[in-house]
């Protein structure tokens, strides 16, 4: 076997493996629910014979590995159980449970997600790998200076400072764009873009300084290396050198760092969502998680969890196959 | 008397400079020669510790105390204004220094105790323990550290003992990583060996013999974790999971006055208000990047080019 999709095959194994170590974490969260929470949920007014059927439907008379197993195999086939809230009503007599199924609660909102970090994507991949290569290209230059500098201090600013200073600048002094997100399926797509704008421009200053110094360290440092020196010599200008002999071994350390940042976005999401009020999947989790509703949080951990696993996973494989040694063995 | 040479000596020379310089000499001599980034990033460190320390006796008003005027512009009596309910915003943001700034730096000495400590039992070890260690922190590692936190929060609930845990534990990982790595190095030297042969316990040989040894990348690591645990916890605390009400807290402040902002076209004061913590939060983190900036390229030599 070719030694590059032995090494693929290591690594998706390990990924798989990590995969199901998450999602055993996961899960047993519950089993950490202090005592008296199916009470907190059903309200005080619960009988016995309610919790005793809320825990029967939780699965709690059953092993843990019954119900792992149970759980897992729902999530595959795009079953994430039901959510917490309206369980309640077993006890009002509203007409039994009116839960909803936390599958319907997310699907809308992972399609949003997905949009802002795919726009945030589009615009802050390009623009770093620009930034970084033209810093390295006019090193030690003025420019180089001020873009190292700018990416230094927003690299340490939380992200709902970055997201403010925009609603007042575009939002409040200058109202040129709108400052809450909130989209639904009906809205057209150039009116969510519009709306989008901010929230992507946010997440965009927070994740391009990391990939830009990435980028900018990788070309210089393969600057020092002698096949370099050679394009040099041979009279290749500056330009030619960069572009043509540095970049297509710094695709490895690019491809890492971009993927790297992208699994970021999965964090920085959930607070930009709460700031710009975008209906999203981490405003869905940070609402769960006030109100407790466990099962919506396990569901939107594991997309988060999961989602970041595969990204991480990618840029490894990326590096993998991009690796000239290992493309070429002797 | 008779010391004094009369003619050039060159061991006289190289006895001068040899004359060893204590610790502090050596440290304001470090002073002397460091960047103004690093300076300004002391200064801003040094003052943010003074305003914690003495935050009952600088603050004009106490930390939740309410007035009958919500929302108050800035004024002489409320140097920046009031809050939603009416609490003093400088009094808070003070409190807030001694609260927010507190429970990250407890957080962070939690975890570097956890993932320092495991850290150097798995480089000593090598076998079973770094084994299980290392995989269970792999898996942890594979988890966004504010994701997991959620998931936690909501099992435990937010109350200020479990998010110090909790935080603590998440982040010990990546202290685990690091002191792991560095502590390898070392503990192949002949004098861990040499101790280890003339029967020190595990304790001594991690206290004595690796710690010191490791101890730079160790602090300026203890200077970046910190400002991760810093900005985790102002974003859970902004999320509204965090530090909960009454208590003075940066980033539950922006929260509760972001939407002051809307009205910055009338009057920019107001607008600013809710910045102030946010603001408050990004400068300590430059400033503690700039020094741990300057601290690592003084203590590995490390260029940028």
């Amino acid at each position: 076997m070719h030694p590059i999709i032995k090494t693929i095959l290591v690594r998706l194994s390990l990924g798989l493996m990590t995969l199901l170590a998450v999602s055993i974490i996961i899960f047993s969260a519950v089993e950490f629910l202090p005592g008296d929470f199916t009470e907190a949920i059903l309200g005080q007014l619960a009988t016995p014979e309610t919790i005793a059927a809320f825990r029967k439907e939780l699965g709690l008379d059953q092993t843990a590995l019954v119900r792992y197993l149970n759980w897992i195999g729902g999530v595959l086939q795009g079953d994430f159980g039901s959510s917490f809230s309206g369980k309640g009503s077993v006890t009002g007599g509203t007409g039994g449970d009116r839960s909803r199924d936390v599958v319907d609660l997310i699907a809308p909102r992972l399609w949003n997600t997905l949009f802002l970090a795919g726009m945030t994507a589009i615009i802050a991949v390009p623009l770093s790998l620009f930034l970084g290569v033209t810093s390295a290209l006019y090193r030690n230059s003025i420019y180089d200076r001020a873009v190292n500098v700018t990416s230094l201090t927003t690299i340490s600013f939380p992200e709902f400072f970055v997201a403010y200073v925009l609603i007042l600048i575009f939002g409040s002094l200058w109202p040129v764009l709108p400052t809450l997100a909130n989209v639904d399926a009906a809205t057209p797509m150039l009116e969510r873009i519009q709306r989008c704008a901010l929230p992507a421009l946010t997440l965009t200053l927070v994740i391009i300084a990391h990939m830009m110094r990435m980028t900018r360290a990788a070309i210089i440092n393969l600057l020092a290396s002698p096949y370099i020196q050679m394009a040099i010599l041979s009279g290749a200008s500056k330009r030619e050198v960069i572009i043509k002999h540095a970049l297509p071994n710094a695709w490895a350390p690019i491809a890492t760092v971009i993927a790297f940042n992208l699994a970021y976005l999965v964090v920085g999401v959930v607070v930009v969502e709460v700031v710009f009020v975008y209906p999203g999947i981490g405003q869905l989790m940070v609402d769960s998680v006030t109100s407790r509703n466990i099962p919506v949080v396990q569901a939107c951990a594991l997309i988060f969890a999961v989602t970041y696993i595969l990204l991480n996973l990618i840029a490894d494989i990326i590096g993998i196959v991009t690796n000239p040694r290992l493309l070429h063995p002797k | 008397m008779t010391d004094i040479p009369k003619s050039y000596s060159a061991t006289g020379e190289i006895g001068a400079t040899l004359q060893k310089r204590s610790l502090w000499a050596r440290f304001l001599l470090d002073l002397k020669k460091s960047p103004y980034t690093a300076r300004f990033g002391m200064v801003v460190i040094f003052f943010y510790i003074f305003v914690a320390l003495f935050a009952p006796w600088l603050a004009p008003y106490g930390e939740s105390q309410v007035f009958p005027a919500p929302y108050e512009p800035w004024s002489k009596e409320f140097v920046f204004g009031t809050d939603q309910i009416g609490r003093d915003i400088l009094s808070r943001m003070i409190y807030g220094a001694r609260n927010t700034v507190g429970i990250a730096v407890a957080t962070t000495f939690l975890a570097f105790l956890i993932g320092g400590s495991l850290g150097l039992a798995a480089a000593i070890n090598r076998s079973w323990l770094d084994q299980i260690l290392s995989r269970l922190v792999d898996v942890l590692m594979a988890i966004p550290s504010l994701i997991f936190a959620l998931v936690l929060l909501s099992i435990f609930g937010s109350n200020i003992t479990n998010l110090v845990l909790i935080i603590a534990v998440l982040d010990s990982t990546r202290v685990f990583r690091l002191t792991r790595a560095v502590a390898l190095n070392v503990v192949v030297m002949d004098y861990v060996e040499a101790a280890r042969l003339r029967g020190e316990g595990i304790g001594w040989i991690m206290r004595r013999e690796i710690l010191p040894n490791i101890l730079p990348p160790l602090i300026a690591e203890f200077g970046l974790r910190f400002c991760f645990v810093f900005l985790t916890i102002a974003a859970l605390s902004f999320l509204g999971v965090g530090i909960q009400p009454p208590t003075a807290d940066w980033g539950s402040m922006v929260r509760d006055n972001a939407s002051l902002i809307m009205f910055a076209q009338y009057d920019l004061r107001a607008g600013l208000t809710p910045l102030l913590p946010a603001a408050a939060i990004a400068l300590l983190t430059v400033a503690i990047n700039f020094v741990v900036d300057w601290f690592l390229q003084k203590t590995s030599g490390l260029k940028d080019e």
